[in-house]
């Protein structure tokens, strides 16, 4: 319940840093001041943009805890030679214009040498404008189909999470031919909800679905119940709820309130782990989703395994959520990167990424050349309501569709240069 | 338009009803205050929030949800008067923004509280067992606590009727409100009456966060986007007038819902354009007195 408090600690100034500061302003007067500045090294800063207020903060908040992890690992292994690593973290509040600011603010006054983060199609976007234009490495932990595209894509952006195409492209493969052809898209009204229902429509081609409807919802709805008799009344096989956070959590216990769930099978293109872990069992019964990680693939991977120990050391015992797990990802790569690199220079770390093939947290990844997609799997969950060995344990994997660029959108068709 | 048909149209303006009950429950107490007390109170989205969040500390301590619907408005009221004697009362006999933008810091005070104490992360808040599921209304199924709530609204509006209309002490309020100076004349502590005024307005805010918890949680921002739809409820209705804003608030539910049944995109839209239509046609409302934001 403290937890508000720990996120603070980027904002304030600490000792260190005043003396740094005031040290600074000293040598700047003094004859010696070339030698002594090669004698201090600076700490390497990542910028971490994410809405840590609003209705994504939980899983924001899982976000910067594993990114917190995967620097404390890169600084007790030594940093890049005895350099250390140091996470900024900053409120975007889940606004382009908030995140803009906020990602300038990180690269011009904090000199920032990489920023990870966002956890919003279109805040990054926002964010990528501005590190693409600075030159700086921007690696997206959050869902976007544009950020792969030509308009949208520089040398400098990353997209460590999946993207909408992928995801509803395995839910789809998963769902469709299972539960029925007949389907209601419920959509939170921005690219993230669109990307994704037409990642849905598309792979939907191949088993002959029917879109009833698309019923389109601004982001931060807290009632659906104007929406549900209709949905009701279509009588669709599936029901696709594409938002996200707390909108997932409302509108998945109202549907559930309203008795859908006895007629139709309700899909969703992510699972949030943070979203079901705050709702309750009762809201998530039985819905069926896709996700980047799940924490009991521990099983399966070393990788995971050792991730979540980490984690679960540094954290009293607790486990990673999905974006969490990207969080870490997402900086864990970077770093990463530097230590192959052997530097902070961005046209090195750039070439380090490309060339990294990693298994860090969720079994074997890798960035595609063209568009720096990680290629990765994606996971098919249902919920659990019963037999839970721990308060993490909320969803069974029941599917797993392995990595393959197959499944990705080409290069040329997203307008790169092959 | 697919799967259109009367018994769809009967069940969406049910559900714009019961959406409307919500939005009355809020507003009137808004409009409470404001009728008596010319106090555009900000902090009622805030009040409201803090229902939710009392209730789910009530919980915790093992009441129940029924022991809540009478704790809850309470505490909430009791905390409501302890911001109206300390706060709000030095402003009165100053310009109207004074009030206003006390209230407003206020909301944020109170939300940053509650992040702290309680953290960013909202909490589930689940519906009461008995009143679980969705029941067959006839036309369609609609579910069984949003029919709890609309009765709830009913009581309340009932009470604060019988209480404002029936009572010597409803009766000094309602003078109160039309003539302080008369009836400060007539040896009437009016301070005490607003006081008191105030502590029922912001016991009913948290009443009905209380009330909307089930619905979607409870979460520090939750009384943000009501509080939007709850002016657009008061300004309608007329400001200050407790039937305008029943009217008003059932009225806006209705607009809410089918507008989402034809165009939901612009669902959000319609209640704003629906007060600019009526600020047009009537400056003050359906029921509002002229002049007394002046």
């Amino acid at each position: 319940m403290t937890e508000g408090k720990s996120m603070r600690k980027s904002g304030s100034i600490s000792r260190r840093r005043l003396l740094t500061t005031v040290g600074a302003a000293v040598l700047a007067a003094s004859p010696f001041r070339i030698n002594l500045l090669q004698a201090e090294e600076a700490s390497i800063k990542i910028g971490f943009p994410v809405p840590l207020t609003g209705p994504y903060g939980t899983e924001a908040q899982d976000q910067v805890r594993a990114a917190g992890l995967a620097v404390a690992q890169f600084n007790d292994a030594g940093g890049l030679d005895g350099r250390k690593a140091e996470l900024v973290v900053r409120d975007d509040k889940l606004n382009p214009g908030e995140a803009a600011t906020r990602t300038l603010e990180l690269v011009e006054k904090e000199k920032v040498s990489f920023v990870v983060g966002s956890l919003s199609a279109a805040v990054q976007l926002a964010i990528n404008n501005v590190t693409k234009e600075r030159g700086v490495i921007f690696n997206s932990i959050s869902q976007s189909d544009a950020i792969n595209e030509a308009a949208d894509f520089s040398k400098y952006t990353f997209h460590e999470a999946l993207n909408p195409h992928i995801t509803s492209g395995a839910v789809g493969r998963y769902a469709f031919p299972k539960f029925g052809k007949k389907v209601v898209f419920l959509t939170a009204d921005y690219a993230y909800g669109h990307e994704m229902v037409r990642g849905f429509l598309e792979v939907g081609k191949a088993f002959d679905i029917e879109n009833l409807a698309d019923i389109r919802h601004p982001i931060g709805t807290t009632d659906y119940s104007t929406l549900l008799p209709r949905i009701q009344a279509l009588k669709p096989d599936i029901l696709c709820i594409c938002n996200f956070g707390r909108d997932q959590q409302i509108s998945l216990k109202q549907a559930t309130d309203f008795g859908l769930k006895q007629t139709t099978q309700i899909i969703a293109p992510l699972l949030s782990h943070a979203s079901r872990v705050a709702a309750g069992p009762q809201a998530f019964e039985g819905v069926i989703g896709g996700c980047s990680f799940y924490w009991g693939i521990e099983d399966k991977f070393a990788s995971t395994k050792a991730f979540n120990d980490a984690f679960r050391k540094m954290y009293d015992g607790r486990l990673p959520s999905d974006y969490g797990a990207l969080g870490y990802g997402g900086v864990r790569t970077v770093l990463a990167a530097v230590r192959n690199a052997g530097s902070v220079d961005t046209d090195k770390v750039v070439a380090a990424l490309e060339a990294l093939k990693y298994d860090f947290y969720k079994g074997p990844q890798y960035y595609r050349k063209c568009d720096h997609q990680s290629v990765q799997s994606v996971m098919i969950i249902k919920s659990k309501s019963k037999d839970m060995r721990n308060e993490s344990d909320v969803f069974e994997v029941i599917s797993t569709e392995e990595p393959d660029e197959a499944n990705l959108r080409g290069c040329a068709e997203l307008g790169h240069k092959v | 338009m697919a799967g259109l048909s009367l018994d769809l149209i009967a069940l969406q303006l049910f559900a714009g009803l019961a959406l409307g009950a919500i939005y009355v429950l809020f507003a009137i107490g808004l409009s409470l205050i404001f009728g008596m007390l010319t106090v555009v109170n900000f902090a009622h989205g805030a009040f409201y929030m803090v229902g939710a969040y009392v209730g789910l500390y009530m919980l915790s301590l093992g009441g129940n949800f029924w022991l809540c619907l009478i704790g809850v408005p309470l505490a909430v009221g009791l905390f409501g008067l302890a911001v109206e004697r300390v706060l709000i009362r030095p402003l009165y006999g100053r310009s109207i923004d004074y009030p206003l933008l006390l209230t407003f810091g206020l909301s944020y005070v109170m939300v940053e509280l509650v992040r702290i104490v309680f953290g960013k992360t909202g909490y589930p808040f689940d519906t009461p067992e008995i009143l679980q599921g969705a029941v067959n209304i006839g036309v369609g199924y609609f579910p069984l606590y949003r029919l709890f709530v609309i009765g709830a609204a009913a009581a309340v509006l009932l009470a604060l009727w019988l209480f404002l209309e029936k009572t010597s002490f409803g009766l000094i309020i309602r003078a109160g409100a039309r003539d302080p100076q008369i009836v400060r004349v007539l040896g009437v502590d009016v301070s005490k009456v607003w006081l008191i005024v105030f502590g029922i307005g912001t016991g009913i805010a948290g009443f009905a966060g209380l009330l909307a918890a089930p619905l979607q949680g409870a979460s520090p921002e939750m009384g943000g986007t009501i509080l939007a739809e709850a002016f657009v409820v008061t300004v309608v209705g007329g400001m200050g007038s407790i039937g305008g804003a029943v009217l008003a608030g059932l009225l806006v539910g209705v607009v809410v819902s089918m507008t989402s049944l034809f165009a939901p995109e612009m669902a959000k839209v319609s209640i704003f354009a629906l007060m600019a239509l009526v600020l047009i046609v009537r400056p003050q409302g359906f029921f509002g007195r002229a002049g007394l934001m002046s």
